[in-house]
């Protein structure tokens, strides 16, 4: 089984809960696998106390332009949906950055002078502690382009962890990284806080889902702040709403000395095994 | 000498676009021929990425020796034009295409490249 644990809204627990679901279910002797795709700021491993076991570059494909025989007539910029070729007097000029490797430029070039050559974009870790291992992404400074590399540590964590089951830890907000984190899942845990920003991301991100033909439920974080708007949505929506985890100054104490927080505060636990009864009833 | 500019409007009263690459037009004044023309730039609006390329090219290709704006150009657009020649003047952002042009004469603009 797969779970990605996704938010509109940043900030609102996705970490927290992803990597203390995962180390409560290893401990209960389950074989999983937690998978940071927040490729951008991976930062699960930070709890974990783990070590690194594995380092794999991560590529993609991008076309490198050979002068030889290029008459220059343009054609590789016309067919790039991305703008990541660009066509000058005396050259044609590749963004590595924007190209989505579709390999358009590359196969239509009528002077195949645009190869595709594997350019780093990112690495793939593998980190393992006493009960359990992760895999994260994590993508090179500058890269902008987060998708390939979300694949790719979906594909390791897979070909690695065949019959484990996976937490996504997703990366936030609505665009294609979520939904990259998103589409191969088969249940999508949408974590929010009860505030009007938080509903209106709550918002977007069950619209996304929605789009994925995904199944969702919903934990609200920090319970107690705010007002009542999420739970008439989800009412309103149909949406389960998973557990509510209380807010509580302790748990973000924990949180910013880089500690796990089940194994110290007996509501968040409460909480968790509420997330574990609510997947056991999913299959 | 064919001077751009990065403008809101169409005449030397139009405020300037403070933005290089997303600019809503760029105005092109030939000083021999003392002719302003127009290049459109709505396209941009709608791109997510690459603007700054797209944006650059059409610099070149228009034959520009100088370009005013407010902000300035951004990395893309940098790696592209560094190498043309053409210069690069910011700090016009607040000012109307006409403002921007004296103050380009008597080199109150900062040079970017």
């Amino acid at each position: 089984m797969k779970i990605t644990i996704a938010s509109g809204k940043g900030g609102t627990g996705k970490t927290t809960v992803s990597s203390n679901l995962t180390s409560y279910l290893a401990s209960l002797k389950k074989q999983i696998v937690l998978v940071d795709l927040d490729v951008e700021e991976p930062n699960s491993a930070l709890f974990l106390n783990t070590k690194l076991v594995h380092s794999k570059v991560s590529n993609k494909m991008i076309p490198q332009w050979d002068a030889t025989d290029c008459t220059l007539c343009g054609r590789c910029e016309e067919v790039c949906n991305f703008n990541a070729i660009l066509q000058l007097p005396e050259e044609i000029r590749v963004f590595p950055e924007l190209c989505h490797s579709c390999y358009a430029c590359s196969e239509l070039c009528p002077t195949s002078s645009l190869p595709m050559v594997p350019t780093q974009i990112g690495i793939i870790n593998e980190y393992k502690n006493e009960l359990f291992s992760m895999v994260e992404g994590r993508l090179d400074l500058g890269q902008e382009m987060a998708i390939p590399l979300i694949a790719q540590t979906i594909e390791y964590a897979d070909e690695k962890f065949p019959d484990y089951m996976k937490i996504y830890d997703a990366p936030p907000g609505t665009s294609c990284p979520v939904i990259e984190a998103s589409r191969y899942s088969d249940f999508v845990i949408l974590i929010t806080e009860a505030t009007p920003f938080g509903l209106n991301d709550l918002t977007l991100a069950v619209e996304t889902m929605k789009v994925l033909n995904q199944k969702v439920g919903v934990i609200i974080n920090r319970y107690g702040i705010g007002d009542d708007g999420v739970e008439k949505y989800c009412q309103a929506e149909n949406i389960p709403i998973i557990t509510k985890i209380q807010n509580d100054k302790e748990v973000a104490k924990l949180y910013s000395n880089g500690e796990l927080i089940y194994d110290k505060i007996e509501h968040f636990k409460n909480s968790l095994d509420e997330i574990i009864a609510f997947i056991g009833g999913l299959k | 000498m064919k001077i751009v500019f990065t403008t809101k409007g169409e005449i030397w009263e139009s405020p300037m676009d403070p933005r290089f690459a997303r600019a809503e037009m760029f105005l092109v004044y030939d000083e021999e021929a003392d002719k302003l023309t127009i290049i459109d730039n709505s396209a941009t609006e709608s791109m997510e990425h690459g603007v700054g390329g797209q944006s650059s090219k059409k610099m070149i290709t228009a034959g520009a020796n100088v370009v005013i704006t407010g902000n300035g150009a951004g990395e893309k657009a940098l790696k592209i034009l560094k190498t043309t020649g053409i210069e690069f003047y910011t700090g016009a952002g607040e000012m109307s295409v006409k403002e921007a042009y004296e103050a380009y004469k008597q080199n109150r603009l900062q040079k970017q490249f």
